[in-house]
């Protein structure tokens, strides 16, 4: 399922469904800028599928050399001379979101429940067709009688092609990053 | 506590351990007093620690210690308590510092815990006397570094450390010895990963060969699946490798790994990795580099023999384990009878190039990251186990694999004939009935 959704989710080379929803996108937008009010419908946007358990769908969001990070410590420079929370590369994500799907991932037996909230968007730097754009986060994640709070600061690189955003690499620094933390299995 | 020790002893027979040890709170107040109140306790590495005045904040069982190097150089390890009215005193995890302070009256302490000096000394009784080494921030009574990893015991006599790990000092070893110019330090981050479970669950699943087939199946299958065309920068794909390793059917898992246990409660796994981008081949030219640097220090001879040496998991009981060929090491720290946290370090291979360092980040992420695809199915299984005790189900659980074909070895030691023996959880609660009971954690030979 996820292998067939890669290869539509891929700009170059796109299936029939994605490239009708691309030109028709790109004739209306090609010269749009990412603003602060797309940029933010998009955070929301993504928020959403992730709550609702779309991975799949997420998935599709990021670049073909998209990454997803989640560092172990405030500040941390890099992912690789670190340990992180969570480092995917394309190829690990897509791994990650993967294994979502088994029905033996005993991690999510049963499966946890979020609700998330992304406020306070800024668009930090970049221009008309790739921005860096910071957002607050809140995420509460309900699973088998227990609720966790969790709070952090998000960098989304986002590109432009075609007229479809996209992700080309999504940061997320949690405000108790380097604290003792209980398995962290949905994505923030 | 007089009715738990008489009952101590029928909590374990052969092969069958009562759920009673992992979820009754009075026999876990014992364990802080009689095994990590009393046992070599794994506190930290020396570089970790590597100037006059650095420290390095942890807990030994769940009292607040502090690892120093005094201004002589000497390693230390005392008690994080203030001697006037009790509190912390050393409040950050790590850092530099020329002398200890206390934030509540300001009495202040030498690296090594004697008291410095003290605000506002004036009537006290006759017999106060700052300079009774009895009021400081209290030494543990033994402290012993084994080529760099610092161990303390609160016992003041016992076997000495070298004792206490016998042969699986070689292990210890084993995570010196790979680095090229002889030398290891502590880097990269730490991982504090948690669990709602008992602390002697996670040690008994570190050389569990026949869990990963069926508790990792779905990173298995992930990792399986995917396809090796896909964008990597070089990490994602050290941890699919690691995955699908993982995946090894399960007549390998029973007669290709190998499983050792030593008096003391310790034990070793042998090493299932076999892919030449994780363990030294000459096929991956990191590895190949790596190689040439080890022949160039120790020879070839030498080089060859340290490569030769392949195990996954040592764990040095009760709160230590390694991973010396992968360089990591996994402190248990326990909080409540029901509340694990685990500390995962990685380890530099000084004389190693560079990009192996990186290779050790991608898989420390993989087998001990929070947010690991395998290491959450563990965290999962330990919570489960202390959902399922607190049940009225089996008042006994079944430790009994490979009972009857375990083999006598070398160095005092037993071996699973088949790798997937639990030898060497009945290896450990030999060890705990030992310290609980004798104050010792010689033979008693109740579980094996």
């Amino acid at each position: 399922m996820v292998k067939r959704r890669r290869s539509k989710t891929k700009p170059s080379a796109p299936s029939r469904r994605p490239v009708l929803v691309a030109r028709h996108r790109a004739a209306h937008r090609a010269t749009e800028a990412l603003d602060l009010n797309r940029c933010e419908r998009f955070l929301q946007h993504e928020a959403r599928l992730l709550d609702e358990g779309k991975f799949d769908d997420w998935l599709a969001l990021f670049t073909p050399d998209g990454c997803y990070w989640v560092p172990s410590e405030p500040d941390q420079d890099n992912p690789h001379d670190t340990v992180s929370l969570i480092y995917d590369d394309r190829r690990l994500l897509e791994t990650r979101v993967r294994r979502l799907a088994s029905p033996r991932i005993y991690s999510q037996e049963p499966r946890s429940r979020t609700s998330r909230i992304v406020s306070n968007v800024s668009i930090e730097d970049g221009d008309n067709n790739a921005c860096t754009v910071r957002s607050k986060l809140l995420m509460v994640e309900y699973r088998r009688g227990a609720q966790r709070l969790f709070a952090g600061t998000a960098f989304h690189r986002l590109v432009q092609a075609d007229g479809l955003i996209l992700i080309a690499s999504k940061r997320v620094n949690l405000l108790n990053c380097d604290a003792p933390l209980d398995g962290i299995v949905v994505p923030f | 506590m007089s009715n738990i020790d008489a009952e101590l002893d029928r909590l374990i027979a052969p092969g069958r351990v009562q759920r009673r040890i992992y979820t009754d709170p009075a026999i876990f107040e014992l364990e802080m007093e009689r095994i990590f109140g009393a046992a070599w306790i794994y506190i930290g590495h020396e570089s970790q620690i590597k100037r006059p005045g650095d420290y390095f904040a942890t807990r030994m069982g769940r009292k607040p210690v502090v690892l120093v190097r005094d201004q002589e150089g000497a390693v230390r390890v005392i008690h994080n308590q203030c001697a006037h009215r009790g509190a912390l005193v050393v409040a950050t995890d790590q850092g530099n510092a020329a002398e200890f302070t206390c934030c509540y009256h300001g009495w202040t302490y030498h690296l090594d815990g004697r008291i410095k000096a003290v605000p506002l000394n004036h009537g006290y009784p006759q017999d106060f006397d700052p300079k009774n080494p009895k009021m400081a921030m209290l030494p543990v009574p033994r402290v012993k570094s084994y080529r760099g990893f610092v161990f303390a015991s609160e016992a003041n006599d016992g076997p000495s450390l070298e004792e206490w790990l016998g042969h699986m000092t070689t292990s210890l070893d084993d995570m010196i010895d790979r680095a090229p110019d002889g030398e290891i330090e502590v880097a990269g981050g730490v991982f504090k990963h948690a669990y709602d479970g008992n602390w002697k669950v996670y040690f008994e699943n570190l050389c569990d060969a026949a869990h990963p087939l069926f508790t990792h199946r779905s990173s298995i299958d992930a990792a399986q699946q995917q396809s090796d065309e896909v964008h990597s920068d070089g990490a994602g794909e050290i941890a699919i490798r690691q995955m699908r390793q993982n995946g090894a059917p399960y007549s390998f898992w029973e007669s290709q790994v190998g499983i050792w246990t030593y008096p003391n409660g310790h034990s070793y796994l042998g090493d299932y990795h076999d892919d030449a981008k994780l363990v030294a081949a000459l096929k991956d030219p990191v590895f190949r580099e790596y190689i040439a640097a080890l022949e160039r220090t120790k020879g070839k001879a030498e080089a060859k023999r340290v490569l030769e040496v392949r195990r996954w998991n040592s764990n040095l009981y009760p709160n230590v384990s390694l991973m010396s060929q992968f360089q990591q090491l996994r402190v248990v720290h326990p909080i409540a009878v029901n509340r694990t946290v685990v500390h995962a370090y990685s380890f530099r291979l000084k004389g190693a190039p560079g990009q192996m360092f990186r290779n050790t980040i991608s898989f420390a992420n993989i087998v001990n990251g929070t947010g690991s695809l395998v290491l959450t199915d563990d965290l999962e299984i330990y919570n489960r186990l202390d959902m399922g005790m607190s049940s009225e189900g089996s008042e006994w659980l079944q430790i009994g694999r490979g009972y009857q074909s375990d083999v006598g070895d070398a160095h005092g030691g037993r071996r699973g004939k088949n790798s997937t023996s639990e030898v060497y959880i009945r290896n450990m609660l030999d060890a705990w009935l030992g310290l609980m009971t004798k104050g010792h954690a010689a033979p008693v030979r109740a579980a094996s």
